[in-house]
């Protein structure tokens, strides 16, 4: 009969403790702004911070608060998402820029040299810590897919040696530009129509040597322009995409063909 | 009289008697929440409040329910039970009533339930003897003792950051390395205290 009294006291202390703090959450109930779990139910969930946020909770906290009125900032969750949070904010609707990343190299299997057999651990990372990588370009894609690793999509595959993102998949979150060593991956908005496939600044005989999918310069593109748009910065043609209409002139004139036309919206392969 | 041996007590909570880097008590919180200061100011103001609540309540039940039960073998267990209740009820509180309190403390007050640190000194107020208010000024002591550990240490750690540690020492064994060395320099206030008010 000793033990029946401790064993008491005990459930009685545990009793009041509970009973104590079963009143006091509903008595103490704080009302949480109910906009932001609405508007963080619509949200991906994916905390990519893509926004700007540091993930889906604090972005539906501040268009909450009203800290911020944008509400297409949500790029993985696109237009959906924009319309669906601005009909709870009770704002309109503006359209998400949606983007999507490219590989900027087109050195696949065989055409770019190899400097020396690499035999190391088979990641781009540590295979550009020796001279920038196995192959004789320098901003060429290694092709041992550390972006393919990282991407949260599976958006990513390596095809000849060479990384390439189905833009079907890809939600633009940007993971893979942070993790590419060599900075070729790179975002554009979806409405874009021609990207130039290759990211190497040498002179045209240097990289011609490397490789000859690479640019080399020739200015050819951009004397073909109608609109300025396209223009050779250090030795490698770069589109200015507020100018650029998507005619495709350029993808037609290039000699070493590292300019490309694709429809990133629909999803088509280029 | 009176006074000064509430002084000395708090006195011995804060320098001598210091949980952290005397008694190696709460050592998680002191390794895991001091890399940043305004965190380990956080945490430290935090767990002063919880030792003084947690005291506040252990000990009219430890004179009033088990010792006249003659039950004082169950003052652990009911001393747990009894925190963990009352840090959540007091989270709930803040929560309600001074949320921007809250938000600052963040997830350390839950973390605090099994803190044995807390524990320690509510557990520790009963072995010593002391009354009611005593124990009050001892926990005070230790609650500022802890805060001065986390927020010498925070600033110790953000040297640390920057120095170029050999490779072997990087991170957790250097900090560890560094807390000892600051719980050696806190040897240094044994014997003050007693002549402080003599």
């Amino acid at each position: 009969m000793d033990i029946l009294v401790p064993v008491l006291l005990l459930v009685v202390i545990a009793i009041i403790c509970a009973v104590l703090l079963t009143v006091s959450s509903v008595f103490f109930a704080v009302k949480e702004d109910e906009r932001a779990i609405a508007i963080r139910e619509a949200l991906p969930g994916a905390n990519c911070g893509a926004c700007g946020y540091s993930g889906c909770d604090s972005y539906a906290k501040a268009l909450a608060n009203g800290e911020t009125d944008k509400t297409n900032l949500c790029i993985p969750g696109g237009d959906a998402v924009a319309k669906c949070v601005a009909t709870l904010l009770g704002v309109e609707a503006e359209d998400v820029v949606e983007q999507v990343a490219y590989v900027a190299c087109n050195g696949k299997c065989g055409r770019v040299e190899k400097k020396y057999d690499y035999q190391g651990v088979k990641t781009c990372a540590s295979a550009n810590l020796f001279f920038g990588g196995d192959k004789s370009c320098t901003s060429a894609c290694l092709g041992y897919g550390d972006c393919m690793r990282a991407c949260p999509q599976d958006a990513i595959y390596v095809e000849d040696y060479v990384a390439r993102i189905d833009p079907r998949k890809c939600v633009g979150c940007g993971i893979c530009v942070r993790e590419c060593p060599n900075g070729i991956i790179r975002l554009i908005n979806d409405t874009s129509r021609v990207v130039v496939e290759c990211s190497n600044h040498e002179k045209g005989v240097i990289t011609r040597k490397s490789c000859p999918n690479g640019c080399i310069g020739c200015m050819k593109c951009e004397k073909t322009c109608k609109f300025g748009a396209i223009k050779v910065i250090d030795n490698l043609a770069t589109i200015d995409y507020s100018l650029c209409t998507g005619c495709a002139e350029c993808v037609s004139v290039c000699p070493v063909h590292c300019i490309h036309e694709g429809n990133f919206i629909c999803g088509a392969h280029f | 009289m009176e006074i000064k041996a509430l002084i000395l007590v708090l006195m011995g909570g804060v320098l001598i008697n210091n949980y952290v880097l005397q008694q190696f008590l709460g050592i998680c919180p002191f390794l895991g929440v001091s890399k940043k200061f305004s965190q380990a100011s956080g945490m430290g103001i935090a767990v002063t409040f919880v030792m003084l609540c947690a005291t506040a309540v252990t000990h009219p039940i430890y004179t009033c329910i088990l010792e006249p039960a003659k039950l004082e073998y169950l003052q652990t267990i009911v001393f747990i039970l009894v925190i963990a209740a009352l840090v959540q009820f007091v989270e709930i509180v803040l929560k309600r009533f001074i949320p921007a309190l809250y938000n600052s403390l963040g997830v350390y007050l839950p973390l605090i339930t099994t803190n044995c640190a807390v524990l320690g000194v509510t557990i520790n107020n009963i072995t010593a003897g002391y009354d009611f208010i005593t124990s009050m000024v001892s926990s005070l002591g230790v609650g500022l003792g802890f805060l001065l550990a986390m927020v010498l240490f925070a600033g110790v750690r953000s040297r640390i950051e920057n120095c170029p540690a050999p490779k072997p020492f990087k991170g957790i064994p250097i900090t560890l390395v560094a807390a000892s060395i600051v719980a050696l320099a806190f040897y240094g206030f044994a014997g003050v205290v007693e002549n402080l008010l003599a």
